[in-house]
């Protein structure tokens, strides 16, 4: 009997599963058009899946194991079963092979109910908690089921009662395993999973060592282009089908700063408010944490409806999404690759720029870059007045320097002023031709762009751009990783290709090649924390650990330090639109500090260095790397061999501080 | 029972601001208060109508600092389309006077060109019409007469009745201008309409130099303690030394501030 109903079944749940996807796809294809090559992502697809999928997956052992056998069985013997069972081709190997692929995937699926037992705060509940018992269901028919056709039991073995009652665990397993996949249940991950890899909207982040991480302009020429996301249908297909990708595995609600400290934003139910809206429907179904402070179930939404109400309460709520610092702790962490910060970044947008709504300073701060080129509204000829004294080489003197050094912002903050001098003493002691823009210089665009301000990003870009080309220099190099970030990787789509530094790598360089002597470390034990936008956006972690080493200092590590830092709190504007939590960002990462037992925390960054100054009664001082290396230079040993003249610069860089 | 509140036709006149550091054109501060009273004014009586004007030339710079209210919310600005240099007040009188609105909402004192402050009761004085200074709200607009709240130094209001139309200016009392956005103020419309430009005679004759900053008086503070300096600080001023002449006439008077100006070293 079951020789005849199980191609019967088989068959009807593939078409189904076709039916499903076709429908899925149709979802998806609400969005707005992404060129993406398709053959080729195709092609591409088994190694990002294998390797970069996998490079994520991987860093919880067990699980990666857990979904290698699961995965890994779970598609052989779909396929196996497919040759076996729905066209009979049970002899010789294959039925062997069905044999130990189903195996596989029930060992698999026992470490999956083992998680499950106890599942941690990250993980969904809901239909997740069901999935351990489909895959034993699916493992354990397809065994149960292939004993007769590899000839061990005898084909009329049992009862038909018992017959019977292997087809209901059959037809429960395709429902989950192959229905489910199209149609919307937990295996949705695999099938949205895979094109979502095939067609990822960053192909240039797969491959080992790649990263892409700023932001893609908006094309502000065309008007009739909607200026960034306002329904989920103003998403790229591609983007929709990447949140369809999601396995509600909560890593990175693990990561996320804000929602650890308590404000309303959770990565994960975030992402899953945007399945909601592509599909139409409420939130009431989500089994995982809420956004800290909203209960589930009273947030709706439709493709072709607003993200957020201008009144009242539609998918998500304005204050979720300018919770979040843009730290990338979510991106960096997720195992489906999925990028919520480009989305989170495209729908402020909108709030910005078609609705005016940047709570807050946000407003103040975007006025006064329009106005004064600086966040603060600050007298823009007022940038160099830190450095009366010093004497810094002007571009438009010189036309031309080794190095320019990028001062950003900080140039207004009497706190960064101190970083910036030292930086400049580094500079001058180990002879370094540079020189700075000065009063020509503008902020980089940074807090506008991540404010949603694409027309006041793209405004500052182009005039630095063109500054920047009138002068000749080989490097740039700052102290401020998100000048770093955004002159390194986000001008070029602009029309501006520099080579940038951050002044940690730098300085880095210049000890390794002899221009930097320091005087043996004396203080107390410290600690390093990575910046965001230096870090996981720019893969530097090791460079300031080097400098840090070579100053002699032992770094006692964070337990999240990195590419799992965690945020400061400063990014991403968050200052500036303050939305209020339980605890603050700042404190949880000073907490860090002291957990450390490190008395001294190295930074690299103007922002950090203000944020977590600010923590009141912390336990460790915060200093930039800049200024530990300025206040353990000593002269060179090899220096008699230096000409007097260049000597007499480096006596000058002594009292500079 | 409730009196019927209807919708009235409200006139914003807006100028090209200039940024206070970097002398950048904006939207001026004050117009844009304006404005934001205006728009709150819609909310509160539905079916008003708020309407966008200007007197001057046409330039890419203009245009931008212009869109800055647009961007506010708004489709349209009526441009009365000028020479530089022009009087905007014969321009504006006439429009206003052609299809009058039943209240015209302007700022204070411009922030570029003569910023006398003088506009709004020109145009008053030209139209007819009564004008309040310093309006911090609109409480209601009942049967034609508008009830008003005008703000007073140290936070005090004071409530009038006005009959419509009427003439209101605004200043750093009113409500704070919401952010401007820069996809409406990009897709609004200027309208613009070429208006016979009267030279500014008076204007052409004057010399123009940059303002310097009025000079503070400074406070003598003798005090001992740290608690006495931050009374001192703190207290507001006093006019201890001021004297109200009152029947004098006016050569008296005249000799007063005279007198007055010597004193300070104002005259020398
Ligand atoms: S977004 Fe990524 S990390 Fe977050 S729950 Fe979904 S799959 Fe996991
Ligand atoms: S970028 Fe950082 S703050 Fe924003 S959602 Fe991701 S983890 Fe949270």
């Amino acid at each position: 009997m079951l020789e005849t109903l199980l191609p019967i079944l088989i068959f009807a749940a593939l078409g189904l599963a076709v039916i499903g996807a076709w429908r899925r796809v149709r979802l998806w294809r609400q969005g707005r058009p992404s060129a993406v090559p398709l053959l080729k992502g195709l092609a591409a697809l088994p190694r990002r899946y294998l390797v970069d999928l996998h490079h994520v997956v991987e860093r919880d052992k067990v699980m990666s194991n857990t979904h290698v056998a699961t995965a890994g069985g779970f598609v052989a013997a779909a396929v196996l079963m497919i040759l076996v069972h729905g066209f009979g081709l049970a002899q010789g190997v294959l039925g062997w092979l069905l044999l130990a692929a189903s195996a596989t995937m029930f060992v698999g699926s026992l470490f999956v109910a083992r998680r499950r037992r106890n599942p941690p705060a990250r993980l969904s509940k809901g239909p997740w908690m069901r999935l351990p018992k489909s895959l034993m269901a699916f493992s354990l028919s397809v065994f149960a089921i292939t004993l007769p056709a590899v000839g061990i039991l005898p084909a009329d073995f049992g009862h038909w009662l018992l017959a019977l009652a292997l087809a209901a665990v059959v037809v429960w397993g395709l429902g989950e395993m192959v229905f489910g996949m199209t149609w919307g249940g937990p295996m949705k991950h695999a099938f949205a999973g895979a094109l979502h890899l095939a067609f990822h909207r960053r192909a240039e982040r797969f491959g080992e060592g790649n990263r892409s991480t700023g932001l893609k302009a908006l094309n502000l020429d065309d008007e009739a282009a909607p200026l960034g996301v306002e329904k989920p249908a103003d998403f790229t297909w591609n983007q929709l089908l990447g949140f369809d990708a999601c396995v509600q595995c909560g890593r990175c609600e693990a990561m996320c700063p804000a929602f650890a400290a308590g404000q309303p934003l959770n990565p994960k139910k975030l992402i899953q408010d945007m399945v909601v809206g592509l599909a139409g429907g409420s939130d009431a179904n989500y089994a995982g944490s809420p956004y800290p402070g909203k209960p589930v179930g009273e947030h709706h939404g439709t493709p072709h409806g607003p993200i957020v109400a201008r009144e009242g309460k539609a998918l998500v709520d304005a204050e979720t999404l300018w919770s979040c610092t843009t730290c990338r702790a979510c991106v960096e962490e997720c195992p489906m690759m999925i990028e919520h910060v480009d989305a989170i970044v495209d729908m402020r947008r909108h709030l910005t720029l078609e609705r005016g709504q940047t709570p807050n300073k946000g407003a103040e701060v975007l006025d006064n870059l329009i106005a004064t080129d600086n966040p603060g509204g600050f007298d823009p000829g007022s940038r160099l007045h830190w450095a009366a004294d010093l004497n810094l080489p002007l571009m438009a003197d010189v036309k031309q320097a080794e190095v320019l050094l990028w001062l950003g912002d900080g140039a207004f903050d009497m706190r960064n002023q101190r970083t910036l001098r030292a930086l400049v003493k580094v500079l001058r002691a180990a002879e370094v031709e540079f020189a700075v823009l000065g009063t020509e210089e503008r902020d980089s665009g940074d807090v506008a762009r991540r404010l949603g301000d694409e027309a006041t990003f793209q405004s500052l870009a182009k005039r630095n751009i063109t500054t920047l080309a009138k002068y000749r220099f080989q490097r740039i190099v700052t102290c401020d990783p998100h000048s770093f970030h955004v002159l390194g990787n986000e001008y070029g789509e602009l029309g501006g290709q520099y080579e940038v530094r951050h002044h940690s790598t730098f300085i880095a360089e210049l000890y390794d090649a002899g221009r930097l002597a320091f005087a043996p470390w004396k203080g107390g034990s410290v600690t390093y924390h990575d910046p965001c936008y230096l870090g996981r956006y720019n893969g530097e972690y090791e460079a300031p650990r080097n400098v840090l080493k070579a100053l002699g200092i032992e770094v006692k590590e964070m337990e999240r330090s990195g590419f799992r830092s965690r945020c400061c709190g400063g990014g991403g504007g968050a200052p500036i639109t303050d939305i209020p939590g339980e605890r603050r960002i700042p404190d949880m990462r000073m907490n860090d500090v002291k957990e450390s037992g490190a008395e001294l925390v190295a930074v690299g960054c103007p922002q950090c260095t203000a944020m977590l100054e600010g923590v009141v009664d912390a336990t460790a001082e915060v200093r930039d790397i800049a200024e530990l290396v300025a206040d353990a230079l000593v002269a060179r040993p090899a220096v008699e061999a230096v000409d007097a003249s260049r000597r007499n610069a480096g006596k000058t860089a002594e009292e500079v501080i | 029972m409730r009196p019927e509140q209807q919708g009235i036709e409200v006139a914003v006149l807006v100028s090209v601001g200039r940024h206070p550091i970097t002398g950048r054109a904006r939207r001026a501060d004050q117009d844009a208060r304006g404005l934001e009273l205006a728009l709150g004014l819609e909310r509160q009586l539905p079916g008003s109508r708020v309407g966008l004007l200007h007197a001057g030339p046409r330039s890419e710079e203009n245009e931008s600092a212009l869109r800055g209210y647009l961007g506010m919310g708004l489709d349209t600005l009526t441009l009365l389309e000028q020479a530089e240099g022009s009087d905007a007040i014969p321009a504006l009188a006439e429009h206003l006077a052609a299809a009058p609105p039943q209240l015209v909402i302007t700022g204070a004192r411009a922030e570029r060109g003569e910023g006398s402050g003088l506009l709004p009761y020109a145009l008053a004085e030209r139209l007819g019409w009564p004008l309040v200074n310093g309006l911090a709200a609109v409480e209601k607009v009942e049967n034609g007469v508008a009830t008003l709240l005008q703000a007073l130094p140290r936070g005090q209001r004071r409530r009038l009745k006005v009959r419509l139309p009427a003439i209101v200016s605004v200043d750093a009392a009113a409500p704070a201008a919401r952010q401007s956005a820069f996809g409406p103020a990009r897709r609004a419309e200027l309208a613009a309409t070429p208006v016979p430009a009267e030279p500014d005679r008076e204007l052409a004759e004057w010399q123009l130099a940059p303002a310097r900053k009025r000079p503070k008086r400074l406070k003598i503070v003798k005090a001992a303690s740290a608690r006495d300096r931050f009374k001192a600080a703190a207290a507001k001023a006093e006019g201890g030394s001021g004297q109200v002449l009152e029947g004098v006439s006016a050569e008296q008077g005249a000799e007063a501030i005279l007198k007055l100006l010597n004193e300070e070293g104002v005259l020398r």
